[in-house]
């Protein structure tokens, strides 16, 4: 149907694509290696960025808090999220709407927004617990709660076109056969609409990691990377981050590669097994 | 593949882990010695310090580790963490959004704080190295009887530029050359901006009448279409690289650019400048006073002051650190007598002045002179106007399926 100008046209496209998203990785990947500091002049190769950036206590600990708050905030997030969209699915259709409505505002909202009413309500609780003895003060909870709060929305829009997808009488056949309802949730339901979850958990996990705004305003005493990188731009990045981001990017480009992997391998086993048992 | 990985990673950890943490300090070196340091010890004390970026050896290029040396000399931890602007830490603080026991403030903003009652005055028998520091940085005008503050480094505002495009600087006027429309940078915060152009006008940089600052706003608006970009840190870059040919900046990272291109050359204009002092201060509702005030003493060690100096690149304000101080690196950019005493000193403005600066800073940044305003109202027209066609073209298309 394509002629072949038009199929060569969407290769070249796609490749800038590509390009356009990829340079600017590959110049930072490229820039880890350089002797000077500089950002323009290459003067030779060195590895000494990663070993200063082991050394530097600093951005590993914010590093730490990053992938903590990240992998707890998702953790939670996940479970409050999927438990939400399972009850909003069996909700009436206008409550569905409201309730659906209300998911949404966090996401359309600026970021700013939310970071500053979080913050009112992180010091409003903080006088109030003040009062009865407790020291409620700003660090890695506050952060972790701002966290979760943020990533719930991403886990019900992420789960919620799987259970709209899922057959109703998958779950009343479970109990026929003699499922408590909750053994037939986790039997049934949980397995049909696990690729959503697992959506919803990477997009925490992610926007986690991403997030300056809101951590920002949230985190009292602790300290994201992303804090600690603005925190550098009135003197000077060092290069240090560029090493960090190099490791990062390979890390998570190892992790899908292998995923991608492992997947295809298991499809053309499935393949081949469906195969045989036809011909048998 | 993978194996590779996994080999190059453990290959990065090993050199990470296997070279050991240089240049201890030897107790000798410090002028206080363990009566002092140890009073903390197994105490189980957190500081939490909220400095500026990149503003302390952080144990980088063989230099010492001045916070770990401290933990390990003291027993008390460190929490330690960094911010980039004074705007940004007041904002953070005034909000209740954190407690620190230390902070480091700029000399206007130390001001704003005391009026504030932010800040706890310090108890100086505690801080014996006060007597360390210059005297010259006491008794400032942001804490005129010097309760609160003691000051950490100083610097002054000047001129970096390229010396093969450019013979001599001796006066901002070169910010507003035209020969060198497109390749000049300015300030893009708004107190250094207005500083420039008051001075330049010869007012003084903490004039709260409000024609004066009217009148260096229009100098910055004439400005604007020779100034390639309003930056900060990005200032490295384009100078180093060459990509700008000359821009106003802070003397400490006037040095980090030419270590990086040797054809930058350095001045301090003849109408004078703005010079900075960061200083330690202690912020009301700092859990433990004497364990930050040692804090503050430790940074005021000859030994300590001078490594952080070195690493930074801004002055030191401590005296005797002579034998410390890699005082030949310094050289390009030492002011003289004469520069330091024609200096001013950001203090803080009244609420009218600062507003109205940061209304004409807008403008400022706003303004085009080549007439481009028509372009957002336009853009927004066309869009909405794309997005009704589109809608009724869906729907006209939906009706023709129907029937």
């Amino acid at each position: 149907m394509m002629n072949k100008g038009l199929k060569r046209a969407s290769v070249v496209y796609c490749a800038i694509i590509a390009l356009f998203l990829y340079i600017p990785i590959g110049v930072l990947i490229f820039f880890s290696f350089n002797q000077s500091k500089s950002r323009n002049l290459f003067t030779g190769f060195t590895l000494n960025w990663y070993k200063e950036l082991f050394q530097n206590e600093m951005v590993l600990k914010s590093l730490g808090v990053t992938l903590l708050v990240a992998a707890v905030a998702a953790v939670f997030a996940t479970v409050i999220g999927t438990m939400a969209s399972v009850g909003i699915f069996s909700m009436k259709r206008w409550q569905k709407k409201v309730i659906m409505n209300v998911t949404y505002i966090p996401i359309i909202n600026p970021e700013i927004v939310m970071g500053v009413s979080m913050l009112l309500l992180f010091s409003v609780m903080k006088t109030l617990f003040g009062h009865i003895g407790v020291d409620f003060s700003m660090g890695i909870v506050t952060l972790i709660i701002a966290h979760i709060t943020f990533n719930i929305p991403y886990v019900i829009l992420s789960v919620n076109p799987k259970l709209r997808q899922l057959d109703r009488s998958l779950y009343e056949a479970a109990m026929d056969l003699g499922c408590s309802p909750v053994k037939a949730f986790f039997k049934v339901i949980v397995p049909e609409i696990m690729p959503g979850i697992v959506t919803g958990f990477l997009m925490s996990l992610t926007y986690s990691i991403d997030d300056f705004v809101i951590s920002y305003f949230t985190s009292g005493t602790s300290q994201t990377l992303s804090i600690v990188i603005y925190s550098m731009t009135r003197r000077k990045v060092s290069p240090e981050i560029n090493a960090l981001s190099t490791i990062i990017f390979v890390v998570v480009l190892t992790v899908l590669l292998t995923m991608n992997i492992v997947d295809i391998r298991k499809e053309t086993r499935l393949r081949r097994q469906l195969q045989r048992e036809v011909r048998r | 593949m993978k194996k590779l990985i996994s080999l190059s990673l453990v290959l990065l950890l090993m050199m990470g882990l296997g070279v050991p943490a240089f240049a201890a300090v030897d107790q000798s070196e410090l002028l206080c010695g363990e009566d002092y340091y140890g009073r903390f010890r197994d105490q189980n004390i957190t500081l939490n310090v909220y400095n500026w970026g990149e503003y302390i050896s952080d144990g980088s290029d063989d230099m010492l580790d001045v916070v770990s040396e401290f933990e390990d000399l003291t027993g008390i931890s460190v929490n330690y963490t960094t911010f980039a602007s004074n705007e940004e830490m007041y904002a953070k603080i005034k909000s209740g959004g954190a407690q620190y026991d230390v902070i480091v403030p700029s000399d206007y903003m130390v001001a704003r704080m005391i009026n504030e009652d932010m800040l706890l005055p310090l108890d100086y028998s505690n801080i014996p190295n006060f007597q360390m520091v210059d005297d010259a940085y006491k008794y400032m005008e942001y804490d005129s009887e010097n309760l609160y503050s003691v000051p950490y480094m100083w610097g002054l505002v000047g001129i970096i530029y390229d010396s093969t495009q450019i013979d001599e600087v001796t006066s901002w006027d070169v910010l507003w050359d035209e020969r060198y429309m497109g390749d000049i940078l300015m300030f893009s915060n708004s107190r250094d901006a207005f500083g420039i152009s008051l001075l330049r006008l010869g007012y003084p940089i903490n004039t709260e009448n409000l024609e004066q600052l009217e009148e260096a706003a229009e100098e910055l608006k004439d400005q604007k279409m020779l100034v390639q970009a309003y930056v900060m840190d990005a200032n490295f870059n384009k100078m180093e690289g060459g990509e700008a040919v000359v821009a106003p900046y802070y003397a400490g990272d006037a040095l980090t650019m030419m270590d990086e291109n040797p054809d930058l050359a350095f001045a301090y204009p003849e109408e004078g400048t703005n010079i900075f002092v960061d200083a330690f201060v202690i912020p009301a509702g700092c859990a433990n006073q004497e364990a930050a005030e040692m804090f503050i003493n430790f940074m005021c060690e000859p030994r300590i002051a001078a490594e952080n100096a070195n690493y930074i690149g801004y002055f030191t304000t401590v005296n005797g650190v002579d034998d410390y101080l890699d005082s030949e690196y310094f050289e390009p950019v030492w002011p003289t007598e004469e520069d330091i005493a024609k200096a001013q000193v950001f203090s803080a403005l009244g609420e009218e002045a600062n507003l109205y600066m940061d209304r004409l800073w807008t403008e400022i940044l706003s303004y085009n002179q080549t007439g481009n305003e028509w372009f957002g109202p336009v853009f927004l027209v066309v869009a909405l106007a794309a997005s009704i066609t589109i809608n009724i073209v869906r729907a006209t298309k939906k009706k023709r399926e129907i029937f």
